[in-house]
């Protein structure tokens, strides 16, 4: 057990050490650049959900035209404008995911970068067809980057109820078997009730799966959250008419009989700040930055500032930080591909012109092809429950060969000329450097082969 | 093939031989061919919960109708008849001349211990365990079934792509590939590579292995389109030589709205996988081979209001190959009635999906029942033989 030290701080719960960037000299620095003003957003900016909506709106104007005007060449130009709007959305996510890294990279607040990315995380969210598949970046920024600081319910609220969330886990096209709606449309065609949001969000983001709830729960909570819907013009809505009538009984309470947004606010509160909640969090929060066996104590400190403050999460992040156990020396988590490629990139001091000019197929190549291959799909994690945190996950033979791979092939693309590999431990490594890695770094045959020997030592893939 | 080449002669060939090769699973000297059987086991999970009624639709129960509405059609609506009694969805319309060889067969209504919170995360972690509690297992049933046996080599049995499975870990060496992970640097980068993860022994070890596999690759394989056709081109190369075991994972089948397309997905790459498999396999050992695929729960018996369904209990497995009992809808059957459902909502469970993978696993390495009982499955019962296999 330690204290503070400013490079395992960059380390554990940064992207690593930089040979530009000083690391934070205290805990409170640290928590500080949390609140301070988000000058990563602002320098490399991803479109905000708000605005992306926009390109949602117009797609689907274009797809009414199309239906109107079949076999006309009316239709044939709207179908080309469709096209060219999903092939926009395309290539701005290879840009989004270009700046995703330049913020990791260049960030003086990292702890920040990782903080969004747990909660991204945690909410794991993604559009299921055409032009808000691409969505999760400006969702991110919407709903989570703005909030990191404040309340866990208030995260949650953002979270759950954002068009991305509502699309991905079928909240859309729940519809109480016995509104409006359902009334109207009659019993022949079937309407009804859609569980996977109402599941997920005790599972996966409040609870947790050993939480105190049962089928019935989650079979309430589903008709509760009735309504909560969105449109590409307005975004989030709740619509009366698809509400469930009658009152729901979630956790032994007993929500009005009212559907309206705030019955749905109310329950997100209650859950949020349920103790199993506390704990789910603090056990995450603790093994993302600790290891996957956390200290015990670690996970009571934060479970206990959460429920001390009220979900309140800057008491969570202090808790954590101002744990003895997080300061061993002993590095332990395996960085996950993404991570990796972040580290590469802020240890190289990649500057941020030679991204520019980039046309998306670079960063095709470059990040998005092979973080597929390594089972790290670019903001396309196989369910709602994210990226694995077990290093066994990310520690297989297929995974690390595709690293050998691209460490030594890619840093040469990003930073022209390579640094000289025996700077580089130290710039890569800081004081967590070794004398077999140096060996290393100035025995290899090449200048390329050396940088992605220093990438591939075990103080770098692990923080 | 080489069938007598030392582990220890192979690292030292690769370059990957170094003081600290005691930290790796791969120094045990072991011969190629060793495995005790030479019949084939492959292994799929199905993550997501697979809605088995769709897929072997119950058409014959008068309470199916009922429940599904216009989903799930019997062969009136394009279903391909079975039996009589069940048809099967036409997504797997290619697999039809497997069932008409006697190489395809369902077993119904079975599932895991698992029960009541229908997490995919935790069903999925219980059925590749093969326990019916995770509190303190690590390791997954069919690693324990290779701890069984003797002779078992690194290269008896792959876990296939990009993630680890459960299914597989443990104490028995599994070899864990993906088939473009090639890793093709110098000699040089190798030993230093080696040196440079010497204190790390996982990393040590998975890059250790990394080195052999990326030896024993075939290269020659066509480019096939589509992660789950390379999987199975890699497996069907591998089981034609030594390797006894594949086990890969098929994602998709978390069918909560608009299940029809969505479904429709998931069967065909399910069914290009297995005729992928069989068309691959060279001489005789497709009639050597069990495929079984199993996944962690079924979905409910009622549609739900989206033309979706929901997470359920009863679920279906699927075998093919050589070496089943072909043509036949195993299990028996509860029936979707009043009072037959699992807490009035999901197809009731009858059969442990685990008694099935015991039997099969039996009747291909004549594994003891004692061992498969006690050791693979514990506390398992298994019950009487099924008869899955010829």
């Amino acid at each position: 057990m330690r204290s503070f030290d400013p490079q395992l701080a960059e380390i554990r719960f940064g992207y690593g050490v930089s040979p530009e960037y000083a690391a934070p000299q205290d805990v409170s620095a640290m928590l500080s650049g949390l609140t301070g003003p988000d000058v990563m957003a602002q320098r490399f900016p991803i479109q905000s959900f708000h605005d992306f909506r926009s390109r949602m709106v117009e797609v689907s104007e274009q797809v009414a035209i199309r239906r109107k005007n079949r076999g006309t060449p009316l239709a044939a130009e709207a179908r080309k404008r469709r096209n060219v709007l999903n092939k926009e959305a395309r290539e701005d996510l290879a840009v989004w995911l270009g700046h995703t890294m330049l913020r990791r990279a260049h960030t003086e607040t990292a702890f920040r970068e990782r903080i969004v990315a747990f909660w991204a995380d945690h909410f794991t969210a993604m559009g299921k067809r055409g032009v808000i598949r691409r969505g999760t970046s400006p969702y991110i920024e919407d709903a989570i980057r703005p909030f990191i600081a404040g309340n866990f319910e208030e995260l949650l609220i953002e979270a759950v109820t954002h068009p991305l969330m509502v699309d991905y886990l079928d909240q859309r096209v729940s519809i109480g078997p016995n509104s409006q709606r359902a009334e109207r449309i009659g019993q022949n065609r079937k309407v009804g009730l859609n569980e996977n949001l109402a599941r997920e969000l005790l599972e996966l983001h409040t609870l947790g799966v050993d939480g105190p709830y049962t089928q019935t729960d989650v079979t309430e909570l589903a008709e509760l959250l009735t309504g909560l819907t969105f449109d590409a013009r307005n975004g989030m809505k709740f619509q009366k008419r698809l509400a469930e009538p009658g009152a729901e009984t979630v956790l032994g309470v007993t929500y009005s009989e009212t559907a309206n947004l705030n019955t749905v606010r109310t329950v997100l509160t209650d859950l949020a700040l349920h103790p199993a909640t506390a704990r789910h969090i603090a056990t995450k929060l603790a093994i993302h930055f600790g290891s996957d066996a956390p200290d015990p104590a670690l996970i009571d400190a934060m479970e206990t500032a959460f429920l001390e403050h009220n979900g309140a999460l800057m008491p969570v992040y202090e808790a954590l930080l101002s744990h003895p156990s997080v300061w061993t020396r002993e590095l332990s988590n395996i960085k996950p591909p993404i991570d990796f490629m972040s580290s590469a990139l802020r240890a190289l001091a990649v500057p941020p012109a030679s991204f520019a000019d980039q046309e998306q197929r670079w960063i095709r190549r470059i990040f998005m092809q092979p973080l597929f291959n390594m089972g790290q799909r670019w903001e396309t994690p196989s369910g709602p429950d994210g990226w694995a945190e077990e290093d066994p996950e990310w520690i297989t033979p297929q995974g690390l060969a595709l690293r050998v791979s691209w460490a030594m092939a890619f840093p040469g693309e990003l930073v022209d000329p390579l640094p000289d590999p025996r700077d580089f431990v130290d710039h890569a490594l800081g004081d967590f450097a070794t004398e077999p890695v140096r060996f290393a770094a100035g025995a290899a045959e090449t200048r390329s082969e050396a940088i992605g020997l220093v990438l591939m030592s075990p103080a770098f893939q692990r923080r | 093939m080489p069938s007598s080449v030392s582990r220890r002669d192979f690292l030292a060939r690769t370059g990957l031989i170094g003081c600290s090769l005691a930290a790796s699973p791969l120094l045990t000297p072991v011969t190629f061919a060793a495995a005790p059987w030479d019949t084939r086991f492959v292994v799929i999970i199905l993550r997501g919960g697979m809605d088995g009624l769709d897929v072997v639709r119950p058409y014959g129960d008068p309470a199916f109708r009922a429940l599904r509405g216009e989903m799930s059609p019997g062969p009136e609506g394009g279903a391909l008849d079975l039996d009589g009694y069940f048809a099967l969805h036409p997504s797997l319309a290619p697999l039809m001349p497997m069932w008409d060889a006697g190489q395809l067969s369902f077993v119904h209504a079975v599932s895991t211990p698992y029960r009541d919170k229908r997490s995919h995360f935790d069903g999925q972690d219980l059925l590749e365990a093969g326990t019916t509690t995770m509190a303190g297992v690590r390791d997954g049933w069919l690693n324990r079934m290779l701890q069984a046996v003797p002779g078992v080599t690194s290269q008896t049995a792959f876990a296939l792509g990009h993630s680890d499975m459960r299914l597989v870990q443990g104490r028995a060496e599994v070899a864990n590939w993906s088939p473009e992970a090639e890793l093709d640097i110098s000699p040089q980068a190798v030993r230093l590579l080696e040196l440079v993860t010497e204190s790390d022994p996982a990393l040590h070890a998975a890059l250790a292995e990394a080195q052999v596999l990326s030896q024993v690759s075939d290269s020659d394989n066509e480019q096939l389109k589509g992660e789950h056709l390379e999987i199975a081109q890699f497996a069907a190369a591998r089981l034609s030589e030594d390797a006894r075991i594949a086990a890969f994972s098929l994602n998709g089948w978390d069918t909560h709205a608009g299940q029809e397309r969505h479904l429709d997905k998931a069967l065909t790459r399910l069914a290009e996988t297995l005729v992928t498999l069989r068309g691959k396999m060279r001489g005789n050992t497709w009639s050597k081979t069990a495929v079984v695929a199993m996944t962690e729960f079924g979905r409910t018996a009622r549609q739900n209001g989206t033309r979706g369904t929901d997470h359920g209990t009863g679920g279906l497995m699927l075998l093919a190959g050589g070496a089943i009992k072909g043509g036949h809808v195993f299990g028996q059957w509860p029936g979707l009635g009043d009072g037959d459902l699992y807490q009035q909502r999901d197809l009731m469970p009858t059969g442990d999906v685990r008694a099935h993978a015991a039997w099969v696993m039996r009747g291909l390495t004549g594994l003891d029942r004692g061992v498969l009982e006690g050791a693979v499955f514990p506390g398992l019962d298994m019950g009487g033989d099924p008869g899955l296999l010829l």
